[in-house]
């Protein structure tokens, strides 16, 4: 039995996670760690069973094989799914909110299921609908919002209940970019209040600027990293310089040093580097040596773009 | 089981159903209309002098038993908005990742079809024996209603008849994409009860309180036996990845 007081420390872990549908294999072999206080961001193109993940996670779906532990408790086992849920807010990638209910009335019928006194629900939905900007339409009919808003109430309804783990599916789809702004700003909010986040998405930027780590699922976990991690990955570092023009003794100055791989395209050089320090002033040195004039020098690195087609391919 | 979190998804449901025009009216008019039509065929009759009030008594009790098709008939729309509706709206998943049982969501479910039916129902049950007793007593010197007839009816017969319709709704509605249709499938579930209602008039059974006690003597099963296969289809795995 756990102490009095004791809180487990909000994190995922997914240990061999497997789930099928019949034949269809929908998540394989899935094992990963979330840390507390971390945004983790599952990255994959469409059918590649982020809402399955999410939803063996969230104890919506039971699993195949394999396990995975939300704060130390066991998603597959009937009385840790209670603590589990507990727990845990979630997102879906459909909003699910009553339209016929306000904005208010659907997070107070949250707030209900998980048990919160009256007055605690009154201020927590108060708080989230205001750092939200949408505690002024608190009493209009969800079905005459916006998809922007109906989102950002979806969100409020998954803190209603304060959890330390947050899921979120595809959070900013279909948003317009103030609203997917709004949105990622809270999230980072979030993640400074030391709650732990797990999100789905499409969008490569997004999961380039908010996440920690970035996961790339493909029916099975292609690849985890930080976003820097996943891009050296790819080719590492290079460096392209600009010249007025590439003539042949600055050609035979540059191919004479040690360099893994050189690419010429017209008068722009682009060449693989290790360590940019030691090796870029070298190269610009050569060039000048040869007569060369030189218009830009910079370092080109690969986008999280590259490392998606990279892998998904 | 925390009943109070059934409650809480029961009374959700009730101010969703505050919106549905059509849901508030079918809960006011049909009962009404049986409530304040019967009684009307009555004085009719009674007015060209077919018969007195005292020969009509046993269609008196008779007209008792649409208020048991009433149940019938109005839980049936409320639970397809109900349990389709969360269907049609994608909020199930949401509802189902909160710390709530199967058995609370669908306790919730059942009560938010079965309370506003069996209280409408009543309510109709009272304008008719209220009217009728208004219209007869003159004539019989004494009221008729309320009688032990109508009330192994009301309390015993009609609740059974409800749930067994809401029962058979939930697993209809487990089927069906859109409300529509559920209500249609729902509509089906009418017509063994109006079978009785036709076999009474062609004289071949008789709807008096020994009729509806054999009547609920075969709901109880049925009921139980329902509410097995209903809360094996309101099982969360199925309902997210079945529930089409
Ligand atoms: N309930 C289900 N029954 C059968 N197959 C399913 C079910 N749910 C998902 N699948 C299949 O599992 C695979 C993964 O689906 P999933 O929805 O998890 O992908 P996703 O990464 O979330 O896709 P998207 O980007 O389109 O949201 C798909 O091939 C899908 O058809
Ligand atoms: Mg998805």
């Amino acid at each position: 039995m756990p102490r009095l007081g004791w809180r487990p420390r909000p994190t995922i872990e997914a240990d061999h996670l497997t789930k099928r549908f019949g034949e269809l294999t929908a998540v394989d072999d899935l094992s990963f760690r979330v840390e507390e206080g971390e945004i983790f961001g599952l990255l994959g193109p469409n059918g590649a069973g982020k809402t399955t993940a999410v939803r063996l996670l969230t104890c919506l779906v039971s699993t195949t094989s394999g396990t995975a532990r939300i704060g130390g408790y066991e998603v597959g086992n009937g009385a840790d799914a209670m603590r589990i849920r507990r727990m845990i807010g979630l997102v879906p990638d459909n909003v699910g909110l009553y339209e016929d209910l306000s904005a208010y009335r659907n997070l107070d019928f949250y707030g209900r299921l998980y048990e919160r006194p009256e007055r605690e629900r009154r201020e927590a939905i108060e708080r989230l609908l205001k750092m939200l900007g949408v505690w002024a339409q608190r009493d209009l009919l969800v079905g005459t919002f916006s998809k922007g808003m109906k989102q950002k109430i979806a969100i409020a309804r998954a803190m209603v209940h304060d959890p330390r783990v947050l899921f979120l599916d595809e959070p900013t789809a279909n948003l317009d970019p103030e609203a997917a702004k709004t949105v990622r700003d809270f999230i980072l909010e979030l993640k400074s209040e030391g709650r732990t986040i797990f999100l789905n998405t499409h969008n490569l930027d997004e999961a380039q600027r908010i996440c920690d780590r970035i996961g790339i699922l493909r029916t099975r976990l292609v690849t985890v990293g930080t976003p820097a991690e996943l891009e050296d990955s790819v080719w590492g570092q290079k460096t392209t310089i600009l010249l007025v023009e590439a003539t042949e003794p600055v050609r035979r100055a540059v191919e004479s040093l040690p360099l893994r791989k050189v690419v010429w395209e017209g008068n722009r050089l682009t060449v693989d580097v290790t360590d940019a320090a030691r090796e870029n002033p070298t190269i610009v040195a050569a060039i000048v040596g040869a007569g060369g004039r030189v218009q830009f020098v910079s370092s080109l690195r690969p986008t999280l773009e590259d490392v998606y087609l990279k892998y998904v391919r | 089981m925390d009943l109070s979190k059934s409650w809480t998804i029961t009374t959700k449901d009730f101010a969703v159903f505050r919106r549905k025009r059509s849901v508030i009216y079918g809960l006011v008019a049909f009962p009404l209309a049986i409530a304040l039509g019967l009684p009307t065929v009555l004085a009719l009759v009674v007015q060209r002098g077919s018969a007195t009030y005292a020969q009509l008594t046993p269609l008196m009790d008779a007209f008792a038993f649409f208020f048991v098709i009433s149940t019938v008939y109005l839980s049936t729309s409320l639970a397809s908005y109900s349990i389709v509706g969360e269907k049609v709206e994608k909020s199930l998943e949401p509802l189902l990742a909160t710390p709530t049982t199967d058995s609370e969501i669908l306790l919730g479910k059942v009560l938010a079809a079965f309370v506003p039916t069996i209280a409408s129902t009543l309510l109709g049950a009272t304008v008719f024996m209220a009217t009728v007793d208004a219209l007869s007593a003159p004539d019989l010197g004494y009221l008729f209603f309320p009688n032990w007839t109508i009330a192994v009816f009301l309390l015993l017969a009609a609740p059974l008849a409800c749930l067994f319709s809401v029962e058979a709704n939930v697993i209809i509605s487990s089927r069906v994409a859109d409300i529509r249709t559920a209500q249609q499938f729902g509509g089906l579930i009418v017509l063994p009860f109006a079978g009785l209602y036709v076999l009474a008039e062609i004289q071949v059974i008789t709807l008096d309180a020994l009729a509806l006690l054999v009547l609920s003597a075969i709901l109880v099963p049925a009921d139980v036996l329902l509410f097995f296969v209903s809360r094996a289809t309101f099982r969360r795995e199925a309902i997210l990845t079945k529930w089409r």
